[in-house]
């Protein structure tokens, strides 16, 4: 096995035990770049013509190991472009607190950033300005979005592992499409500051990694209270490596009946069953529940989250950084600024937000969505009263093609109808491989926990992986 | 509910975003769709439940009036399109 297929927890013994030198790391890293890269596009700003540099970080626990990171986390005199036009060339003058506390831990930061949709507006990462990263197990399939080019990155072993973001299921769904592992921790777990803000009260950052235990070491590096995110809970970080292996007998898992509808495809229903069969042969004890709100968390998601892109993304108007249209007049210098530095899909985000939000509309729109939201937050309140976990899939279908849903945005918006509602309810969330469909696309298993327990979702997660091999099959490039 | 091409027009100037015909044909469209799917909160009887304006038991976050570190001039200036001095320059305001 190639160094750069190895988890970050295989490489950190070998670290440690001087098998391996941070240059060995970078070195197939950027050979493994050089091969597939071309036909996955993983990265934003990529070419192939140009030598990258690093300077390792060797202080620290993590011994300089590289980590990728997505397009919309601030990272200090390095291109962050949310992979938009109108970002064009931005070079942020600080680190986000992920990225300082990453490097603190000793982890280098990799030179490419990941590619994204646009403002992490979609499901499929093809509204990146870029154009779209290629599904490594099918490249004519999508990755999965908005964390598309991280998920793809660590599947095709372009990265060790890497950073996503998750707003209605940007971390999962890729890494569920990608057969790798997200999470999306407790809203509040994790700084916001130096994400670019897509909708702030729904916006997580967290790990996409080859396996569970590398999930949970980059979940304690990044987790905790920061004063320069108000919504951040001052509230202990937990070693999350050490429940792992912890038996899960007579755990009581909840199967949202909701989630099993008509329209999922019969392959993700049968791997997902055969999935919860072996959890069962573990020794959980699974039984139906019922989340009564689930149809309106998808219209409930479209308003909520372009309202708050709306305010969010006003300040990109060609004054303080990015793309500036040229013209005499203020007004119709931001008009141009907008109209030609953001995508078809930003555009339609932010005029749909803009008017949730405007003067007649808003309790009718705005104001009931909040209500709704709090109706759904609700049914999963009552749910872990009785239980620990729940377990659904991450995604009705596996990848779909490049271009099928490109056309029909509301066809897109519903490939996310099992993720939304986590980051309504604001609970941690994984999705982990757990089988492929007859085409050889992976399916990915999403487990549910209350808030803050996220150690819950890693020792669930972790005993299901030791028992399965799915985590250690690749794709073949 | 619905939305017409002169609300599309008008929320689009309310939003800084200059958009062609063939935008605002489709735009209109689409967003009559998505209008249309999200009508079905509309059945829900919410009159008793409060909004969530907020997922967390958090309120009124402060900080000490203290003086911090920022961000210098030059380096709050070094994305900036166009630039005067200490300023950032933007077209003519008034006129």
């Amino acid at each position: 096995m190639e160094v750069n297929q190895l988890t970050a927890h295989e490489l950190l013994d070998k670290l440690k035990n001087k098998q391996v030198v941070f240059k060995d790391i970078m070195e197939a890293l950027y050979v493994r770049i050089q091969a597939v890269e071309p036909k996955v596009k993983a990265y934003a700003r990529f070419k192939s013509e140009n030598k990258l540099s690093l300077n390792p970080q060797t202080n620290g626990l993590l011994g300089g190991l590289p980590i990728t990171i997505k397009d919309n986390i601030c990272t200090e005199g390095l291109n962050t472009e949310c992979c938009s036009k109108i970002l064009g060339n931005f070079r942020p003058p600080y680190d986000a607190t992920v990225i300082n506390k990453l490097k603190t831990a000793g982890s280098s930061i990799f030179p490419l950033k990941a590619n994204m949709d646009e403002f992490a507006f979609g499901s499929s990462t093809e509204n990146s300005y870029f154009g779209s990263t290629h599904n490594p197990w099918n490249l004519e399939c999508v990755p999965g979005g908005s964390s598309g080019g991280s998920a793809a990155a660590v599947a095709s072993d372009e990265a060790i592992w890497a950073l996503g973001s998750d707003t209605g299921g940007s971390i999962r769904q890729p890494a569920s499409f990608c057969g790798v592992v997200g999470l999306k921790p407790t809203y509040g777990r994790v700084s916001r500051f130096g994400l670019i803000a897509f909708a702030s009260s729904l916006d997580q950052i967290g790990p996409i990694t080859k396996d569970v235990e590398d999930a949970a070491i980059l979940t304690r590096i990044i987790s905790g209270y920061d004063p320069n995110d108000s919504t951040s809970v001052n509230q202990d970080v937990p070693d999350y490596t050490n429940n792992l292996g912890k038996d899960i007998k007579g755990l009581k898992i909840g199967i949202p009946k909701e989630y099993f509808i008509d329209g999922m495809d019969v392959e993700v229903k049968r791997v997902i069953e055969e999935a919860i069969n072996k959890l069962e042969s573990l020794g959980v004890i699974s039984s139906k529940v019922t989340l009564p709100h689930t149809q309106y968390a998808v219209p409930v998601y479209y308003i909520i989250a372009t309202a708050e892109a709306s305010s969010n993304l006003a300040r990109f108007d060609g004054v303080q950084y990015g793309y500036r249209a040229k013209s005499d007049n203020l007004i119709e210098m931001y008009k141009k600024t907008r109209a030609e530095g953001f995508g078809e899909e930003a555009k339609r985000r932010i005029i749909l937000g803009t008017f949730v939000l405007s003067h007649g509309y808003y309790d009718a729109y705005y104001l009931r969505a909040l209500k709704v939201r709090t109706l759904i937050k609700n049914d999963f309140d009552t749910v872990f009263k009785d239980f620990d976990c729940m377990v659904t899939p991450t995604s009705p279908t596996p990848a779909f093609k490049i271009g099928e849903r490109a056309a029909d945005p509301l066809k897109m918006y519903l490939s996310d109808i099992y993720t939304i509602s986590v980051n309504l309810a604001g609970i941690p969330a994984i999705s982990i491989p757990c089988g492929f469909t007859k085409k050889g696309l992976p399916v990915g298993l999403q487990i549910m926990a209350k808030p803050f327990n996220e150690e819950m979702l890693f020792r669930l997660a972790y005993a299901f992986e030791q028992n399965t091999q799915w985590h250690k099959i690749k794709p073949r490039l | 509910m619905s939305i017409d091409k002169k609300t599309v027009k008008d929320v689009a100037h309310l939003a800084r975003i200059e958009l062609q015909a063939n935008e605002l044909e489709k735009l209109s469209r689409q967003l009559q769709d998505i209008l249309g799917f999200i009508d079905q909160l509309s059945t829900l009887d919410i009159e008793q439940v409060k909004p969530a304006s907020h997922i967390l038991p958090i309120n009124n976050v402060l900080r000490e009036d203290k003086p911090h570190v920022c961000l210098t001039p030059d380096k709050a200036l070094e994305n900036a399109p166009s630039k005067n001095g200490n300023f950032f320059s933007v077209p003519k305001i008034i006129e």
